[in-house]
């Protein structure tokens, strides 16, 4: 006791300084923050930023998106029942950050495929619209990198996911993506894009969202390893080198046909075309022996 | 080089010909101008070009053998197997080989055009057409030693020899038929209590039996309800085919790929009430959960190309496509029949399981099937 009265007499000493005030200002502020952070609800610090975020992306929507989503991203319908836009609730911000980040959304007009182009948002302002879509209904998150990259797995590991992709990715994607991942077509006019060279966290996004017509692959159905074993498997294949020649795109018969009988007979027609029509003949005469 | 022979017209003396009044008359009243002059090639007339022809064939033929012998060499100095030789990307073995044997072969075929053409004999010649027809005296001889064949052979006169011949060379092509059996056993030997009898024999049954479980492909893990959400969907397997075999080892060899290909289903999950329930199929899905054969009826490939909007599935082989919302039924496409749908109930632990086999025989249809 004797000792903490001397300590705070030392300090009482002080208490006239010229620093004083600022210094007991500042320990109340730490304190004040410390006490705040230890006990406010978990987000409560960034709930401030998410809540602007919220509005900067509300402020988006209604420009780019509720034309066919509907102001509150309720969707709207068509007289005949269809969907103009689909209901956004509960769709994530996974879905936004892959259709918004691929440059699907916004759609240049209705039709059967959102192709791929360049996207129109920047990344702040992709996130802003995936917050405010989160907040309409609980839905899949951003996925995180680690949730689909193969760092820190040892040769082996890596191996042994790329197989077990390899046969997930045969039994659940090929049908629709072709087994090389070059993508092919669908009924009434749509296809399934190429999925090779695209970034692992847009393949994560649309496995677990299945955007437009593309059935979910959710976490209850694949589980986050399974996706990340697909996803090593498509990078396995960018990296093998095609043994068998010119892969043409890997679009199987067709385009192998085609360069048979346009490129290899073509050139075999045209060489004969070629050969036969020139001659070389000499105006002298044959000198009789 | 020796000159070439006297261009004549090669023609019979056209005056002796019958006159048919149907043909035009001829017109001599322009005399036949004949052949244009002979142009000489410049290796004809010209030895030096010749010399240097000769020369270019051989070159060229040698370029050929160089190829035959970079073939030998890369067949022996590049790796294939697990870690291949690269050569931009592709497989160097391969490439070398290929790019050898073309250009062994591309050198030999344009050095003969070359010798042919620069070389060997220099000739025009005229071939004026003439009937196809044999003569008549050819054909006449011909009939007459078919007709005296068979008269001495008599094959009119006996019908027993003719009647027997006919009978023995038709029988022979029975035994071809009959081999036919060897192909593997027919639908009535195999299935269960007959003389092929394993789990799911029989092209009337599959594996699936009540309360097996429906399990991811590949992976083999069961599914709960809670697992899928609206749009999802699973390829799935009977877990027979990973516990079925004796002391629940998973199935192997021939009797895998068996049920593989036949107890193959897709399941779904779309919201509850888009779904039209079939007659006494009310209790077949669970909670918007439904499950059919994955196998086409039309020929049995296997199908997953579904499209979550509007509950189609696909069949890539001829587009054959039906509705998983209404039993499966055909609204596209030349599939018969609609898919097999299994009925589907929760085990005590709450997994998806089998109420039963399929009530249908599983893909294509067949004679016996009605």
């Amino acid at each position: 006791m004797r000792l903490l009265n001397r300590s705070a007499g030392r300090l009482s000493r002080h208490r006239r300084g010229p620093v004083a005030g600022l210094v007991v200002l500042l320990l109340g502020l730490l304190m004040a923050g410390g006490l705040y952070a230890a006990f406010a609800p978990a987000q409560a610090d960034s709930s401030a930023s998410s809540e602007e975020q919220v509005a900067q992306g509300r402020d988006l929507f209604l420009v780019s998106c509720a034309f066919c989503h509907g102001q509150n991203g309720e969707g709207v319908p068509t007289q005949d029942g269809n969907q103009l836009g689909p209901s956004l609730v509960g769709v994530g911000a996974a879905a936004v950050d892959f259709q918004v980040g691929t440059g699907r959304m916004p759609m240049v007009q209705p039709g059967a495929q959102a192709p791929e182009k360049p996207p129109v948002f920047t990344d702040d302002e992709i996130a802003a619209l995936g917050a405010y879509v989160a907040s309409l209904g609980p839905g899949p998150a951003v996925p995180d990198e680690s949730d689909y990259s193969t760092e820190g797995m040892t040769d082996e590991e890596r191996q042994a996911a790329i197989v077990r992709g390899g046969q997930i990715f045969l039994t659940n994607c090929t049908a629709c993506h072709n087994f090389e991942g070059s993508g092919g077509a669908m009924p009434r006019g749509g296809y399934a894009p190429k999925i090779r060279g695209v970034e692992p966290r847009y393949i994560y996004e649309a496995l677990l969202t299945g955007p437009q017509n593309m059935p979910n692959f959710g976490n209850g159905n694949l589980s986050p390893d399974e996706k990340r074993d697909v996803i090593a498997y498509l990078g396995s294949l960018d990296e093998m080198p095609s043994y068998g020649g010119f892969g043409l795109g890997g679009l199987g018969p067709v385009p192998e046909g085609l360069a048979a009988w346009i490129g290899g007979i073509g050139i075999l027609v045209g060489a004969a075309v070629w050969i036969a029509a020139h001659t070389t003949r000499s105006s002298k005469k044959k000198v009789e022996a | 080089m020796s000159t070439p022979p006297a261009i004549t017209d090669g023609h019979d003396d056209g005056h002796d010909e019958p006159v048919d009044d149907n043909l035009p008359a001829r017109d001599d009243l322009f005399a036949n101008p004949g052949l244009p002059e002979h142009h000489w090639r410049p290796t004809d007339v010209d030895p030096k070009a010749e010399k240097r022809a000769e020369r270019q064939v051989a070159t060229l033929f040698g370029l050929s053998a160089i190829c035959t012998i970079l073939l030998i060499v890369s067949y022996f100095a590049f790796s294939i197997g697990e870690d291949p030789d690269t050569f931009a990307g592709l497989g160097s073995s391969n490439l070398f080989i290929g790019l050898s044997l073309a250009g062994a072969l591309l050198f030999i075929g344009i050095g003969v055009i070359q010798w042919a053409r620069k070389l060997m004999a220099d000739q025009e010649i005229v071939e004026y057409r003439h009937p196809a027809a044999s003569s008549d005296e050819d054909r006449k001889a011909t009939l007459e030693a078919l007709s005296l064949g068979l008269e001495e052979s008599g094959v009119g006169r006996r019908p027993l020899v003719r009647n027997s011949l006919l009978g023995a060379v038709g029988l022979l092509g029975l035994p071809a038929i009959v081999m036919l059996r060897d192909l593997g056993p027919t639908p009535s030997q195999v299935g269960p209590g007959k003389k092929y009898d394993y789990p799911g024999a029989g092209i009337e049954h599959t594996i699936w039996a009540p309360g097996m479980r429906v399990v991811r492909d590949v992976v083999g893990t069961p599914i709960k309800p809670s697992d899928l959400q609206i749009g999802d969907l699973v390829n799935a397997e009977p877990e027979g085919i990973f516990n079925g075999g004796e002391d629940g080892e998973p199935l192997e060899g021939v009797v895998l790929q068996i049920n593989k290909s036949k107890g193959a289903v897709v399941l779904v999950r779309m919201q509850p009430e888009e779904i039209i329930p079939g007659k006494g199929r009310e209790n077949w899905s669970i909670d918007g959960i439904t499950c059919y054969s994955k196998i086409c009826t039309h020929v049995g490939c296997p199908i997953s190309l579904y499209e979550r909007t509007t509950h189609h599935l696909l069949c890539p082989c001829h587009q054959s496509t039906f509705d998983l919302a209404d039993s499966a039924r055909v609204v596209f496409g030349p599939a018969a029949r609609p898919l097999p749908q299994l009925p589907l109930m929760l085990d005590d632990e709450g997994y998806l399981v089998a109420q039963r086999d399929f009530d249908e025989p599983v893909g294509p249809s067949f004679w016996e099937r009605g």
